[in-house]
């Protein structure tokens, strides 16, 4: 093992690993946009936005993430989008994590008991307010959980990126990789910035579900 | 540039090649997944110390990182210990190691939750231990995760789009040579992503099947 | 206007698909009486109840309260106006308590008050206290509801439909879920609502509790009201054999 070269580069991939970690805040704040409004699609009263809701999700999850960032990448500027690299990225793995998400959010919702929505619509409540105050409260507790494998699967996705040219941490991986021809050096390094980034995002979201169930 | 899908009917014959090979790997990495996610599961519950060790720390590195990485590692790393595989092969190892750490995870816990009442009905008949756990533990072990198992493969199908970056011949890749020649990413990256929704649809009809037919033996 | 009944049901039917699970029902009941809806499961009491506030609402026929249809055949933004307006007016007990396990008791009794009425958290609190003070629950207002047993969760509930300050109550089976022990107590608080005249509609299967408590009984099968009188005709000289068949049923293991 060639520890003096990995030290050497190892300030280059402790940059890349910034990327990556920018990517998947990133990712993950728009993920979980996405993912609220495809749940709230999925779970609409009118057949119209459950029929986009159901299409987003079917279409997303029954195609690979990767060919979704190309088709928006490289076939985006055929259709008037034009995209750098990183904000392609971002995009194409937020809408597919999304896909993820909405179905993650809409089984926490839809598994309240139902009991409460009539509950709470006898007193008077309209739907909406329903939602607000005694429906989403109690799915929040459930959805951490899975939210956090969404995110730990998406911190990994994150990778995908690499294949057009965001330098981040797989990209810097496979360049060293390239021109020192030590895989497993490289590998060591950018799999440990990887499994730290991962382990730190694992227990925030260990922290935050259990001040979710507390109160 | 407007849209122009006429092209993608000429390549017909290099996308369909395409989807061969993706359906291939798929196969493929998706048999190794399944039968080393046994192994590993075996190895990782009751292998000697010496072996379960560093396959616990190999399968925390692999659940840790990502796919495209440790195809990086796999492809690389095997020519540069003198291991010069075809890129199909490296790529089927990647992906089949990939996802048999994954399916080995849900066996091991099926195993356990298993092997407590079953192990001692079957020693009280006389099996060994070893016989136990090939007879009767093991075999309802792996049918009780086959569900979660269809689900790994269902990522692993979309996830073989990933081999074409080691230059594996396989759909994206065969998209790739089309838009090299045409200059149309988005009509045949499209096209790619409907031969994957397909390919998908009919793995997850398979799927279904074979969960159904796994039901009635349970 | 006066002279209508405080709650009416005309011609009440109610289909799933070919399913017919009311049959022309007719149902008045005045101001501060107490009706108890009794049959075997499946017969439609609960699905009679619940097309009170329109939880379940009905196929055709009508359903007032107070001079006011609540099962108007509007637009769905003003249906939904609407039954949120009427449904204040309609308090609901429930089986299974359905209190919301993320509030505490007085987050459970003020939510809706606070939201629909406009109070002040001072007003909204006073209501809770005085609602709890009711039936006998004050001491717990900060619990949560896991923190209760069953017939506690089953007495703030109740609070919190009273704290509504609703023209009626309707009980679905309040105590079907209680254990033996825990159906006392809210039977009592019950018994205290009836003497303060409060209206009340009570799906039950508790035939004592009805014959002590009620004014009127109903008794369903098969989605009809197959027969309809004061306690002591209903369950002492019964005109129908459906009706016989059940009590016979039902009496047994109580007397």
């Amino acid at each position: 093992m060639d520890f003096d070269l990995m030290m050497r580069v190892f300030p280059f991939f402790l940059e890349a690993a910034l990327v990556t970690v920018q990517l998947s805040i990133l990712t993950a704040i728009l993920g979980l946009i996405c993912g609220s409004l495809g749940a709230a699609a999925r779970l609409s009263r009118l057949r119209f936005f459950r029929a986009i809701g159901a299409t987003y999700v079917s279409i997303i999850r029954g195609t690979p993430a990767l060919i979704q960032i190309f088709i928006l990448y490289f076939g985006g500027p055929q259709i008037g989008i034009q995209l750098d690299a990183f904000s392609a990225g971002v995009i194409g793995l937020s809408v597919n994590i999304g896909a993820y998400m909405t179905e993650t959010i809409r089984g926490a919702i839809i598994s309240v008991d139902k009991g409460q929505m009539e509950a709470a619509r006898t007193l008077g409540m309209s739907r909406w307010q329903t939602m607000r105050n005694v429906i989403i409260p109690q799915a929040a507790r459930l959805m951490v959980r899975p939210l956090g494998v969404n995110i730990n699967a998406l911190i990994k996705g994150t990778a995908l990126v690499a294949a057009i040219s965001v330098i981040e941490l797989t990209y810097t991986a496979q360049r060293y990789i390239g021109s020192t021809y030590k895989p497993f050096e490289m590998f060591l390094i950018s799999g440990a910035l990887y499994m730290i980034i991962i382990y730190v995002t694992g227990r925030g979201i260990a922290w935050l579900d259990r001040k979710v169930q507390i109160t | 540039m407007g849209l122009d899908f006429t092209v993608v009917p000429k390549f017909f014959d290099v996308i369909f090649i395409g989807v061969g090979w993706t359906v291939a790997i798929t196969i493929a990495a998706g048999l190794l997944s399944f039968f080393g996610g046994i192994v590993f599961a075996v190895v990782a519950l009751y292998g000697p110390l010496l072996v379960r060790l560093p396959f616990r720390l190999f399968a925390w590195l692999f659940m840790g990182t990502p796919l495209l990485l440790q195809l990086f590692l796999i492809y690389f790393g095997l020519i540069q210990i003198g291991i010069d595989l075809p890129a199909f092969v490296a790529g089927v190892v990647g992906l089949g190691l990939h996802f048999a750490v994954y399916n080995s995870e849900l066996i091991q816990a099926s195993i356990l939750a298993v092997d407590k009442g079953q192990n001692e009905a079957a020693r009280t008949l006389g099996l060994s231990r070893g016989q136990a756990l090939r007879k009767v533990v093991i075999p309802q072990a792996v049918r009780a995760v086959i569900p979660p198992i269809g689900n790994n493969m269902i990522a692993l199908l979309k996830d073989s789009a990933l081999v074409s970056v080691i230059g594996v011949a396989e759909l994206t890749l065969a998209a790739q040579q089309a838009i090299g020649r045409t200059f149309r990413p988005f009509e045949f990256y499209v096209t790619a992503a409907v031969c994957y929704y397909f390919i998908n649809l009919a793995l997850e009809a398979g799927l279904r099947r074979i969960e159904r037919h796994i039901q009635l033996s349970r | 206007m006066s002279d209508a009944p405080f709650i009416e049901i005309r011609n009440a039917a109610k289909s799933f698909g070919a399913l017919e699970v009311l049959k022309d029902i007719n149902l008045t009941v005045e101001k501060g009486q107490i009706v108890a809806i009794i049959g075997p499961s499946g017969s439609g009491k609960s699905t009679l109840l619940r097309a009170i506030n329109e939880l379940d609402p009905l196929t055709s026929g009508e359903v007032w309260l107070d001079g006011v249809q609540i099962n108007k055949d509007l637009p769905f933004r003003q249906y939904e106006k609407h039954v949120n307006q009427v449904r204040q007016d309609i308090g609901m007990v429930f089986q299974h308590f359905n209190l919301f396990p993320h509030l505490t008791v007085r987050g459970n009794i003020t939510l809706a008050p606070k939201m629909l009425k406009g109070l002040s958290d001072k007003e909204v609190n006073e209501l809770a206290e005085e609602q709890l003070k009711r039936v006998g629950m004050l001491e717990r207002i900060d619990y949560y509801p896991s923190q209760l047993s069953g017939g506690q969760k089953q007495r703030v509930a109740i609070a919190r439909a009273l704290a509504m300050k609703p023209k009626v109550m309707l009980f679905d089976e309040a105590t079907s879920a209680l254990d033996p022990e825990l159906v006392e107590e809210v039977n009592l608080v019950m018994k205290q609502l009836a003497e303060e005249h409060m209206t009340m509609i009570i799906v039950t299967h508790e035939m004592g509790f009805a014959q002590d408590v009620c004014d009127r009984v109903l008794f369903m099968d098969q989605g009809y009201v197959v027969e309809e009188g004061s306690p002591d005709v209903v369950f002492r000289n019964p005109t129908q054999d459906r009706t016989k068949d059940f009590l016979k049923k039902h009496l047994q293991g109580q007397n």
